[in-house]
């Protein structure tokens, strides 16, 4: 059948056949056919997304891929963003890119996030791809304004450099102008991270003068509304646009310009930026508001009526980031007014308040998924919630694919019956039949995750803190959701039980992350035991867990699938499981 | 780097090990909204080098079976898969399950005590929670103290008052809770982070570095909860040597206009809106390192 196959369909064809499948799941599937697809397939493979660094080795994929053009890295885990990860825990990429440098030296496009990139990293990359374009660092750190002055400086066609959330220890302001007169090919930069001293402004402006193709531009907090003029003058050509300080003076010439520089912005579709916003300048928007399609409010603080008065300018509005000084009311103006709305997020303003701040409750997210039918995406925040709001927005928003609640007060009940929240999120789980993405909050027991198990089919992600009552809730989970790829689970009662009996399905996803939960020692060690294709982990920061009965609880689990078997540049404080290595370093 | 899994086994098993590295590299990202679900067919078979499923039912029956896309032979293995007696192999999971649950109960708790950091004002905060990514909180206070110090350049706001006050319009000015600074020390290629916010003396912030970096043997005994809570106490009333000059390092910090200086000699709320980072440096370097 095989030869068959090889005769009818010489290897161009199959080449050319293949070069128009991009997805990597079709791809993955091409490789299973037969041997000779999986030959022609890997040879072919341009892109390769890695969603665990530790989980394949860079030999790995370079022996199977020889030809690869573009790479995205993924590291920490998620709940890195919020410091439950300990510094230093791993995601260095200097191996990777050492690897590489000598492997693919027409790598062109380099994506990580929350990978730790120093400035050898940095400097590696700039020297060894002559053909780099894209630079994406999204939620990176470990390096400095060096490493970014090596990069403008050597690549002399970049396309994208991106650094968005990044922790970039700053050095010298002057590394912009580090990109050669020649440099005119920027498509995309996204500098929104660097601290105040980090950008020379002229060496700026001279750059968005020179590249027609700047689409995309996100300055950083430094530079100054008026200031902003001058670079939308140089680039009225931007999609999007992240602004810096926006806030001055009310003067009505600063004022005028501005408002004429964004009106000459014909394609400007996405704003973001404004930190310290004065109210006043706002109005300058509007002129571009009705072709607004994103709009990230997110550290502005500005009240409700300012809000509304903008967002009522915004008949298309696709996504709005902000904080909950929205209230209610703006949220309310904004169902009414933004029937294109596919995705909210709301921030609190006041996360250790222990009063709310602001008049922001359910009655907002309720509003909206009333009046905006193509919701799918919900990042919400607040105070209290109840059961009956949770229905109504399922109810309502059939299409939710990523539900993201955090109660700011762990443990909170509906706030009408004093009931837990399960009914609520059972709801969500059912009616939202393609929710991918979900982060649970509130009063919980094992209830709501037999609604998850019973109903999340398609869940991918799931974050669960200070929920359910024993080992059933994780089992529910475990053994329910089928496309579970990502569980991160904090201070819940769950223990080894479940854990022990749903050990296969712990292959079948990326990862799982539980800390501050009652999984044992024992435990630990008998998972490394029996999985070998898993990489256990367990994290302590204050002694090893050998140190003490097997069956304590340990601090923080990370659990991987890996074919690299355990890693190597583990710190001190975490310990592998796997009997290779040696517990005790 | 590697050695285990697909390392070897090109020949035979290769469609497992491509299945395997398919799915490690794959384009499950949750991030990108074009993204479906579903894994493709796993063929994993479980305890390879563990004598398989042939051995035992002592921790075994791993037998996973083809798991498709919503496939009729998808199947995962339950608790009913995984025989009880199996399970009590392991010390503690199931033969003392009322004590390992009190256990889980006191563990947790305690746990969840030691990750609550006491605020100033004395309400509890957990660490991490509310899940706000630490991009944000900088930019929450960075935000805060730009505002304040404007407020202290000008005697009248040169900003709308709207803007001010509806960021402090509750009347206390709660800036964000946690502040993480760098810390690094002479000879240690890996530097830490730690919560400023969190301490709220400079003994408390020298202890939490000993504790981090300068590692003495942990005093335990394996007899469980009293004696970490001896050693506990023992750490929290023993005497900083980070301050007192008795240890080989020295604790200093690099201030706003980019000086490095000695830890301790201004007041710590003063020392906390001027420090950029730490840094424990070796005594010996530290000579001519001016104390405000």
């Amino acid at each position: 059948m095989q030869k068959e196959m090889a005769y009818s369909f010489p290897d161009e064809v199959l080449k050319h056949v293949f070069s128009f499948i991009q997805s990597d799941k079709d791809r993955n599937a091409v490789s299973l056919v037969c041997k000779s697809w999986y030959e022609i397939e890997r040879w072919c493979r341009r892109k390769v997304f890695i969603g665990n660094c530790y989980a394949v080795s860079p030999r790995m994929v370079i022996r199977r891929f020889p030809e690869v053009r573009s790479i995205e890295l993924k590291g920490k885990p998620h709940f890195a963003d919020f410091n439950l990860v300990p510094d230093g825990w791993g995601g260095y990429v200097l191996q990777w890119i050492a690897e590489m440098a000598g492997a693919y030296p027409w790598l062109g496009e380099i994506r990580l996030k929350r990978m730790v990139v120093t400035d050898e990293s940095l400097e590696l990359i700039a020297k060894s791809f002559k053909n780099f374009k894209v630079l994406v660092l999204f939620s990176c750190e470990g390096f400095s304004t060096d490493g970014l002055a090596a990069i403008a400086a050597s690549c002399k066609n970049l396309r994208e450099l991106d650094l968005r959330e990044s922790e970039v220890d700053d050095l010298s302001g002057h590394w912009l102008a580090q990109f050669p007169e020649t440099c005119t090919s920027l498509v995309s930069l996204n500098i929104s991270c660097l601290g105040s001293d980090e950008v020379s402004f002229s060496a700026l402006e001279r750059l968005v003068d020179r590249c027609p193709n700047l689409r995309s531009l996100q300055l950083n907090r430094a530079v100054t509304l008026d200031k902003i003029a001058n670079i939308l003058r140089r680039a009225p050509q931007l999609v999007d646009f992240g602004t810096g300080n926006y806030a001055a003076e009310l003067q009505p010439d600063v004022f005028s310009n501005l408002a004429g520089a964004f009106s000459s912005c014909k394609e400007l579709k996405s704003l973001s930026g404004f930190w310290d916003v004065v109210p006043a300048y706002l109005p300058a928007l509007y002129s571009i508001c009705p072709r607004l399609t994103s709009l990230n409010l997110s550290y502005a603080t500005i009240q409700s009526p300012d809000l509304i008065k903008l967002v009522s300018h915004c008949p298309r509005l696709q996504r709005l980031l902000v904080l909950d000084y929205v209230e209610d009311s703006g949220l309310e103006e904004l169902a009414s007014s933004c029937k294109d709305l596919q995705e909210l997020r709301v921030f609190p303003s006041d996360p250790f308040g222990v009063e709310p701040n602001v008049s922001l409750t359910e009655q907002g997210l309720v509003a909206v998924s009333l009046g905006c039918p193509k919701l799918q995406s919900v990042l919400y925040f607040c105070r209290r919630m109840s059961n009956a709001a949770l229905v109504t927005i399922a109810q309502n928003c059939p299409n939710l694919t990523r539900f993201r609640l955090c109660i700011i007060e762990p443990k909170t009940p509906d706030y009408l019956t004093l009931d837990p929240l399960d009914a609520g999120f059972g709801a969500i789980v059912e009616h939202c039949k393609d929710l991918r993405r979900l982060s649970l909050s509130g009063l919980l027991t094992d209830h709501v995750f037999e609604y998850i198990g019973t109903y999340g089919k398609k869940l991918e992600m799931l974050s669960v803190a200070f929920a359910g009552d024993s080992d059933l809730g994780l089992h529910h989970v475990l053994s329910g959701c089928e496309s579970l790829r990502k569980l991160e689970i904090r201070d819940c009662p769950f223990g080894d039980k479940a854990l022990l009996a749903n050990a296969a399905k712990l292959e079948t996803m990326r990862s799982l992350w539980m800390s501050s939960c009652a999984v044992s020692f024992g435990a630990c060690k008998l998972l490394g035991q029996k999985m070998p294709k898993l990489n256990v982990e367990v994290i302590d920061e204050t002694e090893p867990p050998d140190s003490r009965p097997e069956s304590y609880p340990v601090d923080k689990l990370y659990i991987y699938r890996s074919v690299a078997g355990p890693r190597f540049d583990m710190p001190p404080f975490v310990w592998s499981m796997d009997e290779a290595v040696k517990i005790l370093h | 780097m590697q050695g285990g899994g697909g390392g070897g086994s090109e020949s035979g098993s290769m469609s497992t090990v491509s299945r395997d590295e398919n799915m490690v590299v794959s384009s499950e990202d949750s991030s990108c909204p074009d993204e479906s679900g579903l894994e493709l067919g796993l063929g994993l078979s479980l305890g390879g080098g563990g004598g398989g499923g042939g051995g035992g039912r002592q921790g075994g029956g791993f037998k996973m079976h083809h798991v498709s896309k919503g496939g009729p032979y998808a199947r995962i293995l339950t608790a009913k898969d995984f025989p009880s007696s199996s399970l009590s192999s392991s010390s503690s999971s199931s033969s003392s399950s009322p004590s390992l649950s009190k256990a889980n109960v006191t563990a947790g708790t305690k746990r969840t005590a030691e990750s609550v950091a006491v605020a100033a004002n004395g309400s509890s905060q957990v660490v991490g929670w509310p899940p706000i990514r630490a991009y944000r909180m900088n930019s929450m206070v960075n935000q805060a103290k730009v505002l304040t110090m404007e407020n202290r350049k000008k005697e009248t706001s040169m900003v709308e008052n709207s803007s001010i006050g509806g960021y402090r319009n509750d009347g206390n000015t709660k800036l964000k809770k946690s502040t993480f600074v760098k810390v690094n020390m002479d000879g240690t290629p890996i530097g830490r982070k730690v919560d400023l916010n969190a301490h709220e003396s400079y003994e408390k912030l020298a202890k939490t570095l000993e504790d981090m970096f300068l590692e003495t043997a942990p005093s335990v005994n394996p007899s469980g909860s009293t004696a970490l809570q001896l050693d506990m106490l023992n750490r929290m009333t023993r005497h900083s040597k980070l301050l007192d000059g008795s240890s080989d390092f020295v604790l200093t910090y690099e201030d706003k206009e980019g000086d490095w200086m000695l830890v301790g000699d201004v007041p710590w709320e003063m020392f906390l809106t001027s420090v950029k980072r730490l840094r424990i440096m070796r005594k010996s370097e530290a000579t001519g390192l001016a104390p405000r």
